[in-house]
């Protein structure tokens, strides 16, 4: 019976490494039209839209460890939000590139202009500089380097998640549904913290002289 | 016993059911007769029929570009009737075999460009509006052109949603709806035009954004006042009456200086033309409008 680090170096981490990269390998058959898959009438839309629902969907996925570590007890989900986050960023970046390199054909007066005009990009682009030092700071040298630091420098995740649902929801022509429900799921899964250190608060304020610092989520 | 009165009667007779259920999308199509238009058509390759007919707005049949293929097989083309009311001294309910007799069909091969920012083109196969509509002899109180989509949600079930108000409804000035480009359209590729594309009868005009061109019309009335247009009535501030293709005229949320052209690869965006390229036909229309105010 292998440790649990063991299982999570040899097993679980590789398991959710593969799983996180057949989206992008879905992609790229399509873009190949190997299998009989086809990217469609108009294949920069649909590699654009689904890199950028990829990203949102990896980022609510790290959001969530937190929430089911602490309902389930499982906390050793934690190592594995790194590799998700860094694939959230994986699909942020290939994003923005599908739309510089193949919308806006490197076109970068145009990208810049979009960036500066448009409301939905300004944001979108935010996300994405933000989710930079995120991961330039992922790994455990820097965790060591920057002690209280990288915690606070890492709650930024919470704001290029609002920027990047709120992109989805400005960018989308008319039907809204699916943004509503990204917001809704972020709503629950950023309300579910905002709870939670509530009750943190009232508990040390209700133990008088105690020092107990609320909990780091 | 000709086709149609076969047609006819087998539907009088509640025998639908026995009929195959059409997916009109994959049947055969017949084929129509026309000629070529040669002067109104563009010398660019148009797109394959099977973009055009799998990548659509039609959100009467869902809002993804692939619902209208999937999902119009519920649209019963045939029998159809178009109303013809308002402002003339002809008008009066016709059945569209009966306009389709009123004029030879011609293929134009039009620019279409949709105000998402993608384009294609497309050999339509169709009569002018403009001819048609003399027929009725509009009065000098006709100043616009008013159309109806069907309303009928269970033939198209994306009218249960509240996306859009339903029917769909648009309108044309009457001398944009008199001008030769624009194009009652009945066939696509020399066959009946399928479902998810407007059938059995849509409206196109080229130098204006995509959804001005109103799909599966019912009913054409002449107006003395601008009539409302469904986008125009869902986001006033970003889709127009006139809505004509305009690179300089940004729509509120992104650029349209700029365009990806279905069919195109990867490298697709070129540039967007002034009224998508039919600018000598149709600049005089707006001579001295504010086509900023007037979007």
């Amino acid at each position: 019976m292998l440790s649990v680090d063991k299982r999570y170096r040899y097993i679980y981490k590789p398991v959710v490494f593969v799983a996180s990269l057949t989206p992008a390998a879905y992609l790229a058959a399509g873009a190949f039209e190997i299998f009989g898959l086809s990217l469609g009438p108009d294949p920069v839309a649909h590699l654009l839209h689904s890199c950028g629902k990829t990203a949102l969907n990896f980022l609510l996925i790290t959001l969530l460890v937190t929430p089911v570590r602490r309902l389930t007890g499982f906390t050793h989900l934690l190592r594995l939000r790194r590799m998700l986050g860094l694939f959230a960023f994986f699909y942020v970046v290939s994003h923005f590139l599908v739309y510089l390199v193949f919308d806006q054909v490197l076109d970068l007066r145009a990208v810049l202009q979009d960036i500066a005009k448009r409301p939905y990009i300004t944001l979108g682009f935010t996300a994405l500089l933000i989710l930079i030092p995120l991961a330039v700071t992922s790994t455990h040298k820097m965790m060591r380097r920057l002690g209280r630091r990288w915690q606070r420098l890492h709650q930024l995740i919470y704001v290029a998640a609002i920027l990047g649902v709120w992109h989805y929801y400005w960018q989308v022509k008319r039907d809204v549904r699916e943004p509503l429900l990204y917001i809704f799921m972020l709503a629950v899964l950023l309300g579910y913290r905002i709870v939670v250190r509530w009750q943190a608060r009232r508990r040390v304020t209700s133990k008088s002289g105690s020092a107990t610092a609320p909990e780091r989520i | 016993m000709s086709r149609r009165a076969w047609l006819a009667g087998a539907l009088a007779g509640g025998a639908a059911a026995a009929l195959p259920a059409a997916r009109a999308a994959d049947a055969p199509s017949q084929g129509l007769k026309y000629t070529l238009n040669r002067q109104y058509s563009v010398t660019e390759k148009p797109n394959s029929f099977e973009d055009i007919t799998s990548y659509n707005n039609f959100y009467e049949f869902g809002t993804d570009k692939s619902d209208p293929k999937a999902n119009a097989h519920t649209l019963r083309p045939r029998p159809w009737s178009v109303t013809v009311a308002g402002e003339a001294e002809v008008t009066g309910t016709y059945h569209f075999e009966d306009i389709l007799k009123l004029q030879p069909l011609e293929e134009r091969i039009y620019r279409f460009r949709c105000v998402e920012a993608w384009s294609m083109v497309i050999p339509w196969v169709g009569f002018p509006l403009g001819t048609f509509l003399q027929r009725f002899k509009p009065t000098s109180r006709a100043k616009y052109v008013a159309f109806t989509t069907l309303f009928d949600p269970q033939q198209m079930p994306g009218e249960r949603d509240s996306i859009l108000e339903w029917p769909y409804v648009e309108g044309l000035r009457m001398d944009e709806a008199m001008h030769p480009l624009t194009l009652l359209v009945v066939g696509l590729y020399g066959q009946v035009l399928p479902n998810q594309d407007g059938a059995p009868l849509r409206l196109i005009v080229p130098w204006k954004y995509g959804f001005k061109g109103i799909k599966s019309i019912v009913k054409i009335a002449f107006v003395e006042r601008q009539p409302p247009t469904t986008w125009n009535i869902a986001a006033p501030n970003e889709y127009g009456f006139y809505a004509n293709v305009n690179p300089h005229v940004d729509h509120p949320r992104w650029s349209q200086a700029t365009e990806r052209r279905i069919g195109g690869g990867f490298f697709s965006r070129q540039a967007t033309l002034m009224f998508n390229g039919y600018d000598k036909e149709v600049a005089g229309l707006y001579r001295g409008m504010d086509l900023r105010r007037y979007f």
